[in-house]
């Protein structure tokens, strides 16, 4: 996965359907640049992300893990994403007891009308995650790319 | 209290207040005391024992057994009586089925830390007060009873049986506890220095799923891991990933729910301190959103399922411990 010697990391980016994923449209549909690196997964709301699969996304390859969804109080299911926001603090707080870097897991509000705040998120996290480096704490060694 | 808890069984089951009792019987020696049904008083004489060894929590057979025709007698401990009524809670037991006898405990014992003590050969334990009188084939030994308890109860959080509808012996309180002392320290260390403890740790583990087999707050009726198409092999270190996967969702699916009953760490085969992982979340729920005892009472909303508007961005786990 080097191209030129330099690392690319792999980025999955879990974007809510109402807020999110428009957000990632609106900044193709004004051509603002982001890597790509970053592999969108659409989901119906922030809530359904289930732990379980930023777990996932990290055993298949990806070496970062992002969730956007509506801003707190706009969630299209009204309270979705403050479920969310709770389950992620903890889910997170529990990654880094285990030793998991810290800065590999995130999650950003990002708003359909933000598609600016969009590329410039994806911009910084896919900087943040080259400097730490391909993920090897919470691999797979049988779904290795290599 | 040993006699009281067995003769109590016997009353009960004798003048028809319940047709069975949930209770602890020998398994195959006698410190290994396994959770039983006794449906005859003959039963119950023969082979029904209450001692420092009844360490298991009794409250997962409840609803199995609250559905079984008739009424149910199950003996609660005070830890047992949180995770009894978190299940209640959660409308897991029947509760019109069940008789509680609560039970006034001073900690269970842990033949881990006897043999650590210099014990080979135990033959049996007599216990006497703060005395443990420990007879092995090299002759007697005493020992002190709070250097031989379970490690849930050398920091134990309360003496106070939460529900019950009769109690032998005295009703204790909340008390406090060096339980997250632990935790605090795993936490100061370096995430490099974290990393390595807990693959120290979770290596170890068999999948034997004794864990969650055990967990009260466990009761699904379909676990995730069993699903064949789930991408967890549901086998023995597969590799690191998996070991590390197993016991972040295990701890994360009971976060919220967990009374800390400490049942996963007393029967992990391979001693790891599972219950680390289960405290650091109800650490973290009572820094972020408040004190929270599962179990406690039948009225507060988990704070899984619960939230408030100003709740704190995930990202304040980054910022707490500095930037590494």
């Amino acid at each position: 996965m080097s191209v030129n010697e330099q690392f690319q990391p792999t980025i999955v980016a879990f974007c809510c359907n109402w807020c999110s994923y428009a957000g990632a449209d609106l900044s193709g549909t004004n051509r603002l640049q982001y890597p790509a690196n970053v592999k969108i997964i659409r989901i119906p709301c922030s809530c359904r992300l289930n732990p379980m699969f930023i777990l996932r996304a990290f055993q298949r390859g990806a070496d970062g893990v992002i969730l956007c969804g509506c801003h707190p109080g706009d969630c299209h299911y009204t309270t979705g994403n403050y479920y969310a926001r709770r389950r992620m603090t903890l889910l997170f707080s529990m990654l880094d007891f285990m030793g998991i870097e810290r800065g590999r897991t995130r999650v950003e509000w990002v708003s359909a009308a933000e598609g600016a705040k969009f590329a410039a998120t994806m911009n910084e996290f896919v900087e943040t995650i080259t400097k730490l480096g391909p993920n090897r704490r919470l691999e797979d060694l049988r779904c290795s790319k290599e | 209290m040993q006699q009281r808890v067995k003769e109590k069984a016997l009353e009960l089951l004798r003048n028809g207040t319940v047709d069975r009792v949930i209770g602890w019987k020998t398994g195959e020696f006698f410190y290994d005391l396994t959770p039983a049904v006794f449906e005859t008083a003959e039963e119950i004489e023969k082979d029904f024992v209450f001692s420092g060894f009844s360490g298991a929590n009794l409250s997962k057979y409840a609803i199995a057994q609250s559905r079984a025709a008739g009424k149910t007698a199950i003996f609660l401990k005070p830890c047992d009586s949180y995770s009894f009524q978190q299940l209640l809670k959660e409308h897991r037991i029947l509760r019109e089925n069940i008789y509680i006898v609560g039970i006034a405990c001073e900690g269970m014992l842990d033949m881990e830390k006897i043999r650590a003590a210099g014990c080979e050969g135990v033959v049996s334990v007599k216990e006497n007060g703060e005395e443990l009188i420990v007879e092995t084939l090299y002759g007697d030994r005493t020992l002190s009873r709070k250097d031989c308890l379970l490690e849930r109860c050398a920091v134990c959080k309360s003496k106070k049986v939460v529900i019950f509808d009769e109690m032998l012996g005295e009703q204790g309180d909340e008390q406090e506890t060096a339980r997250f002392d632990r935790v605090a320290e795993l936490e100061a260390m370096t995430p490099e220095e974290r990393f390595a403890f807990w693959r120290g740790e979770l290596s170890r583990c068999i999948r034997c799923n004794a864990c969650r087999n055990v967990c009260p707050a466990c009761s699904c009726e379909k676990c995730v891991f069993d699903n064949d198409k789930s991408g967890v092999r549901n086998k023995a270190a597969a590799d690191p990933f998996e070991e590390n996967l197993f016991h972040i969702i295990r701890a994360f699916h009971v976060a919220g729910r967990c009374t800390d009953c400490g049942e996963c760490s007393r029967v992990c085969p391979q001693n790891i301190p599972l219950h680390l992982l289960n405290r650091k979340f109800i650490k973290d729920i009572n820094e972020l959103y408040g004190t929270y005892q599962a179990g406690a009472d039948m009225e507060t909303k988990s704070p899984l399922t619960d939230f408030t508007t100003d709740d704190c961005e995930p990202s304040i786990v980054h910022e707490r411990g500095g930037v590494k």
